[in-house]
C-alpha cells in the first residue's frame, strides 16, 4: 500500500515536471502578456497565436499570461535574471528605458528595414509611437493601447440642467459642472458626486500625467524626454495637485481620500458619480451597463492633455536569431490593419494604425459605438504616462507622495519637492 | 441563578456575534449569484443566476488553476508524509548523537516562517532553474518542522516493546516505521494533513512570487490577479463569483467534516 | 530512565555508530530541505545585508553596516516599523481575547454549538486573499456595506482605506475576523485539558463563574497561553496578503508593514541589499519575540 502510494507520487511528479517535446524544426516562441481589459482577452490572444501558427506551421506561439502590468514587469525581470527570458513580451511603453538599459529589449531597426520599412512605421499613430523610441532607435511596436477620456452620465447632466452634449473643456468648467452635479441628501451626506479621479497606488502617475499635460506651459508631462530626470516640482504640477485637493476639500465635488482607479467604472455604473476620468478600455463594460453615457476629451486649462497607456510588443534580447526572425513575422501578423481593427472592436483598446481605421470592420464599429471615435481625437493631445529609468521604483515614490498630499500629511508643494528629491537621487546613477 | 443568567447572556451574545461573523459569507454568496446588471445588496433581491460563474469560467482558466492547486496540495502532503514519518521516528523513538542539533534546526524553522525568507529562497530556486514550476512552490515546505514535531509527539507515546518485539521477529527499521508507528498515529497524520492542506490551498505570497504562467499558478494567485486588474476596473460580481468558487471546496468540506476538522486542529495544539 | 536510554547504554561502540547513522539517514530528507530553505536563506540574508546589490548590478559591493545606517535614519523605515508595531498590537490582543471568548462559548453543552463553531471557524479555511476581496468591497465608500450601514445610523462618510488613522484598524478588523477562530481551537485544546473536578469543586464551594474563570481557568491555561500568543504573533507578522490586495501600502505607505516592505524592496525596487537588511531585522525581531515569550511565561506555568 505504501509502495503503491510512493510509486503514484513518483509518477505524478514526473508527469508534472516533464517538458513537452517539440517537432524537429519547429520553433516555439514564448510571449509574456498582461491582461487588463474587461472581456475574454485571453481567448483573443490565443486566437491570434493559433491563427498565426495555422499560417506558419513551423512556428508555435505560446502565450504566457502573467497577470497585470505590474506582475508582468516583475515576472519579466525575474525571468531575465534566471536566464529564462521569453521571446516576446507585451510590456508598457513606459518601461522602455529600463528595458533598453538593462539590455532586455532587442533593437528592431534592422528587422524593420528588412520587412516593413518606413511605410509600416509611419502608419502607426504618432502618440503611440513615442513610446517605441530610445536614442532614436525603435525597440517596440504599439499593440494594445488606450488613452484616458472623460466619461459622463448624460441623464445626470439633464437632471442638473446641463446640456448633455456639451461636456466641460477646462478645469473651470469641470468645477462648475461638478458643483451642479453633486447632490446631497437632507443630512448633508452626498448621494451623488460630481467627479472622480483615480489616484490609487499604481494609478496616480497615470491619472496625474493627464493633469500635468493639461496644465504645463510647454506640454511636457512628469519627466524629461530622455527619461533621466523628473519634473515633479514644477509650479504647474504643484498647481495640478492642488487642483485635485481643491476638488475634494474646497469645492467638495469629489470624494475625499484616495479613490481606487479600478473602482471608477463601478461608481459610474452604480450612479454615485456623474463624471469620471477613465481609460478607453473600460468602454465596453460601461456601455453594457445600459447607462446613457457620453464621452469627451479630458478638460484642461491649457490643453486637452491625456495619458496614453497600454502595451507595446517587444522582442527580448538574447534569443537565437531564428527566434528573432520568427518573432518579427508574428509581430507583422498581429499588427495587420484588419487584425488591429478587430482587436479594437473586441477589446475597446484604440486602433494603433491609421489604415486599421479605414477598414470596414472599424467603420461599422464606429457606427454602432460612436463614442469610440473620441479615442482618436484624444490621441492628438496625448503623451505617454510617467516614463523614466527604474520605472517601478519612481512610480512608487510618486504615488506615495501624491497620496501623502491628498490625505493631508503634507502640502502639495512639500510632497512634490520630496518626491522630486527622492526620485532624483534614485536616478542619479543613470546620468 | 446567577450562573443561569450568565450562561444565557453568553449564549445570546455569542449567537449575535456568530451572525456577524457570517455576514461576509452571506454577502459573497448573494453577490455571486446576482447578475451584474443589478446593484449590490446584502440579501438576494433577484432570481439567482449563474451568469457570473459562466463569465468567470470563460475568462479565467479556473480549471487549470484548480488542478494546479490540487496537485500542489496533494503532492506536498504526500511527500511530507514520507519525510515527516522518517524524521519523527528518528527524533521520537531513537536516541543518537547530535540530536540536539536537529532539535535546534527544527526550532529555528518553527520560529521563522518561510514567508520572511522569500527573497533568498527565490534566488535559490532561480539558481536551480525551478522558478515558475509547481515543484518550486512545494520545495521549501517538504521538510516540515511543524509536521515532524506533531508526529513525533504521537510516536513518543508508542511503547518501545512493540518495536523490540518486531525486531526480534526480524523486522527492519523501515518496516517498523511503516508497519507499526505510522498506523498507530493516524490522528496525528489526519491533523497534519488537514493543516497542511488548508495551509497550502490558501497560500498566496510564495506561490505568487514563484509563478508567472497559467500552467503553474494556483487558485489564490489567480484570484488576486483577477481582482487587481488595473485598467478594467474591479468587477465585483465576477470577483465574488470567482472567490466563491475558490473557497467552496474547503468551506464545504469544513461544513461537512466540522467536528473532525476542529478536533484535528485541537489535537495539533499539544505542546 | 525511559527505555530508549537504557537501550542506548547497553549498546557497544560499533552498534552505536550504526544507530547514529541510521538516525541521520532517516533525517536526511528533512535535513536537506530545512538546510536549503530555512538555514541557508537566513545566512544568505544576513550576509547580503552588508552589501549593496541593486537592479542591474552583477556582483554585490561590500559596504559594511551602511545599509543599517541608512535604514535607521530613513523616515519610511521608521514609518513601516511603527505601522508594524501598531498592526501587531491591533491584531494579536483582540484575536487572542476573542478567540478565548469563542472557545469558552463553544466549550459547553448547548444546542447552538454546531452553529457557533461553524460561524467562528469557517473564515479560517478560506484564503486571506478571498477575505481581502470581500472586505475590500465592504470598505468601499458609498457603495460598500459598511458605508451603507453607517449611513443608516446617520454617521457620515468615511474612506477607511485611505485614512491615515483608520487604515490600520480597518485592516486589523479583517485579520481579526479571519483568525480569531484559528486561535479559538488552540484555546479549546487547553480548556479541554483542565480537570472537570476542579470546576465541580468550585461550584460546590459557591464560587461565581467569573471568579472560577480568573482563579481556575486562566492560571491553568498558561501553557496554552504561551502557544497561542506565539502563534498569534508569528501570524500577525507574516500575513500581508490582505495588504497586497486591499491597499498595496496606501495611503502613502500608511499600511505598509515590515514583510510587505521587504517584498517591495525585493520585487518592486529590485534592491537585494536593502531587502536582505530588512529581512535580517525581521529575523532578529522574531527570535527576540519568541525568546521573550518563553522567558516571561516560563515561571508562570501551572501544571495539574
Amino acid at each position: 500500500m505504501k509502495k503503491l502510494l510512493a510509486v503514484l507520487l513518483a509518477v505524478m511528479l514526473l508527469i508534472g515536471l516533464a517538458p513537452v517535446a517539440l517537432a524537429e524544426d519547429a520553433i516555439e516562441l514564448k510571449l509574456f502578456y498582461p491582461v487588463n481589459v474587461d472581456g475574454p482577452l485571453v481567448a483573443l490572444i490565443e486566437k491570434i497565436c493559433a491563427d498565426f501558427t495555422a499560417e506558419n506551421p513551423n512556428i508555435i506561439i505560446k502565450p504566457i499570461y502573467t497577470g497585470n502590468y505590474d506582475d508582468n514587469i516583475i515576472k519579466l525581470q525575474t525571468a531575465f535574471e534566471a536566464n529564462d527570458q521569453p521571446d516576446m513580451v507585451i510590456n508598457l511603453g513606459t518601461n522602455r528605458f529600463s528595458m533598453v538599459y538593462s539590455d532586455y529589449a532587442l533593437c528592431l531597426d534592422d528587422l524593420i528595414a528588412s520587412d516593413g520599412g518606413d511605410e509600416f512605421i509611419n502608419d502607426f499613430v504618432e502618440s503611440f509611437m513615442i513610446d517605441s523610441y530610445v536614442d532614436g532607435k525603435i525597440y517596440s511596436i504599439p499593440f494594445q493601447r488606450s488613452v484616458n477620456i472623460l466619461y459622463y452620465n448624460k441623464d445626470m447632466f439633464v437632471a442638473a440642467g446641463l446640456d448633455p452634449d456639451t461636456p466641460p473643456t477646462t478645469w473651470e468648467e469641470l468645477i462648475d459642472y461638478a458643483q451642479k452635479l453633486t447632490i446631497r441628501d437632507d443630512n448633508g451626506n452626498v448621494t451623488q458626486w460630481g467627479v472622480a479621479l483615480g489616484l490609487s497606488t499604481g494609478s496616480a502617475q497615470w491619472t496625474f500625467t493627464g493633469l500635468a499635460l493639461q496644465n504645463s506651459l510647454d506640454g511636457s508631462g512628469l519627466a524629461t524626454e530622455d527619461g533621466k530626470a523628473v519634473l515633479f516640482n514644477t509650479n504647474e504640477n504643484i498647481e495640478a495637485l492642488q487642483f485635485v485637493i481643491d476638488l475634494q476639500q474646497k469645492y467638495k465635488v469629489m470624494q475625499e481620500g484616495i479613490i481606487a482607479n479600478g473602482d471608477l467604472p463601478t461608481m459610474l455604473k452604480e450612479g454615485v458619480v456623474a463624471m469620471i476620468e477613465n481609460t478607453t478600455g473600460g468602454m465596453t463594460s460601461i456601455a453594457s451597463s445600459g447607462i446613457n453615457f457620453g464621452v469627451a476629451m479630458l478638460p484642461g486649462p491649457r490643453r486637452n492633455g491625456a495619458p496614453t497607456g497600454g502595451g507595446n510588443i517587444y522582442i527580448c534580447s538574447g534569443i537565437p536569431e531564428s527566434h528573432q526572425k520568427a518573432a518579427w513575422s508574428f509581430i507583422r501578423f498581429a499588427t495587420e490593419p484588419e487584425r488591429v481593427a478587430q482587436w479594437a472592436v473586441d477589446t475597446g483598446y484604440v486602433a494603433t494604425r491609421y489604415s486599421a481605421m479605414e477598414t470596414e470592420t472599424y467603420k461599422t464599429y464606429l457606427e454602432n459605438r460612436p463614442q469610440a471615435a473620441i479615442g482618436m481625437e484624444a490621441l492628438k493631445y496625448a503623451a505617454p504616462e510617467l516614463t523614466v529609468f527604474d520605472c517601478a521604483k519612481i512610480w512608487r515614490i510618486f504615488n506615495d507622495y501624491v497620496q501623502a498630499a491628498i490625505i493631508g500629511e503634507m502640502t502639495p508643494a512639500e510632497a512634490m519637492e520630496a518626491a522630486q528629491q527622492e526620485a532624483t537621487a534614485a536616478l542619479a546613477k543613470y546620468q | 441563578m446567577k450562573r443561569r443568567i450568565n450562561s444565557m447572556l453568553l449564549s445570546g451574545f455569542s449567537g449575535l456575534v456568530s451572525l456577524l461573523w457570517l455576514i461576509p459569507l452571506v454577502w459573497l454568496c448573494t453577490t455571486a449569484f446576482t447578475p451584474p446588471e443589478y446593484s449590490m445588496h446584502l440579501l438576494p433581491h433577484t432570481m439567482p443566476s449563474l451568469s457570473n460563474f459562466k463569465y468567470v469560467l470563460d475568462i479565467i482558466p479556473f480549471w487549470r488553476y484548480f488542478i494546479n492547486t490540487v496537485e500542489i496540495v496533494i503532492l506536498t502532503f504526500g511527500i511530507q508524509f514520507i519525510t515527516v514519518s522518517m524524521a519523527a521516528y528518528a527524533l521520537g523513538a531513537m536516541r543518537f548523537r547530535g540530536e540536539k542539533i536537529m532539535f535546534l534546526l527544527i526550532f529555528i524553522q518553527l520560529t521563522i516562517p518561510n514567508d520572511v525568507l522569500i527573497l533568498a529562497n527565490y534566488k535559490t530556486l532561480a539558481a536551480m532553474r525551478l522558478t515558475d514550476t509547481k515543484l518550486g512552490i512545494m520545495l521549501p515546505y517538504l521538510g516540515s518542522a511543524f509536521g515532524t514535531f506533531l508526529v513525533r509527539q504521537s510516536f513518543k507515546t508508542i511503547p518501545v516493546s512493540l518495536s523490540e518485539a518486531a525486531r526480534i521477529d526480524g523486522c527492519s527499521t523501515w518496516s517498523i516505521i511503516w508497519r507499526i508507528y505510522v498506523p498507530c498515529s493516524k490522528p496525528a497524520f489526519v491533523s497534519m494533513g488537514l493543516m497542511s492542506v488548508s495551509y497550502h490551498w490558501n497560500n498566496y505570497l510564495w506561490p505568487m512570487v514563484v509563478t508567472s504562467s497559467v500552467e503553474n499558478r494556483p487558485l489564490t494567485v489567480g484570484l488576486a490577479i483577477f481582482a487587481k486588474s488595473k485598467e478594467s476596473g474591479t468587477q465585483w460580481f465576477y470577483v465574488c463569483a470567482a472567490t466563491l468558487m475558490i473557497i467552496a471546496p474547503l468551506v464545504i468540506g469544513f461544513f461537512i467534516f466540522q467536528r473532525k476538522f476542529i478536533n484535528s486542529f485541537i489535537s495539533s495544539g499539544i505542546k | 530512565m525511559n527505555h530508549p536510554e537504557k537501550a542506548m547504554m547497553r549498546r557497544s561502540g560499533r552498534l552505536q555508530l550504526r544507530n547514529d547513522m541510521a538516525a541521520w539517514l532517516l533525517l536526511l530528507p528533512t535535513l536537506i530541505f530545512m538546510l536549503t530553505f530555512s538555514i541557508y536563506p537566513i545566512m544568505r540574508s544576513i550576509y547580503l545585508s552588508f552589501f549593496r546589490l541593486e537592479l542591474g548590478m552583477r556582483t554585490p559591493e561590500p559596504i559594511g553596516i551602511a545599509n543599517y545606517q541608512y535604514l535607521f535614519h530613513n523616515y519610511l523605515f521608521k514609518k513601516v516599523m511603527r505601522n508594524t508595531g501598531i498592526s501587531v498590537l491591533l491584531t494579536v490582543i483582540p484575536t487572542m481575547v476573542i478567540g478565548l471568548l469563542f472557545a469558552l462559548a463553544v466549550n459547553r453543552r448547548s444546542r447552538m454549538i454546531g452553529l457557533l463553531r461553524t460561524a467562528f471557524f469557517y473564515p479560517v479555511v478560506m484564503p486571506m486573499i478571498a477575505a481581502a476581496c470581500i472586505w475590500k468591497f465592504f470598505y468601499m465608500p458609498q457603495l460598500g456595506l459598511i458605508s451603507k450601514t453607517l449611513a443608516a445610523f446617520g454617521v457620515g462618510e468615511q474612506n477607511f482605506l485611505s485614512s491615515r488613522s483608520l487604515v490600520l484598524p480597518a485592516l486589523a478588523v479583517v485579520y481579526i475576523w479571519k483568525d480569531s477562530g484559528y486561535l479559538m481551537v488552540f484555546w479549546l485544546s487547553g480548556l479541554q485539558g483542565i480537570d472537570q473536578q476542579l470546576y465541580e469543586a468550585a461550584e460546590i464551594d459557591g464560587a461565581s463563574s467569573v471568579r472560577t474563570f480568573f482563579s481556575i481557568t486562566l492560571p491553568l491555561l498558561m501553557p496554552t497561553f504561551l502557544f497561542v500568543s506565539t502563534m498569534a504573533l508569528t501570524n500577525s507578522l507574516k500575513l500581508v496578503d490582505h495588504i497586497m490586495v486591499m491597499t498595496e501600502g496606501a495611503p502613502s505607505n500608511g499600511s505598509t508593514t515590515l514583510l510587505y516592505y521587504i517584498y517591495l524592496n525585493a520585487f518592486n525596487n529590485f534592491d537585494q541589499g536593502i531587502a536582505s537588511t530588512l529581512t535580517t531585522i525581521m529575523l532578529v525581531i522574531m527570535v527576540a519575540v519568541t525568546m521573550l515569550q518563553y522567558l516571561s511565561t516560563d515561571n508562570r506555568i501551572h501544571y495539574n
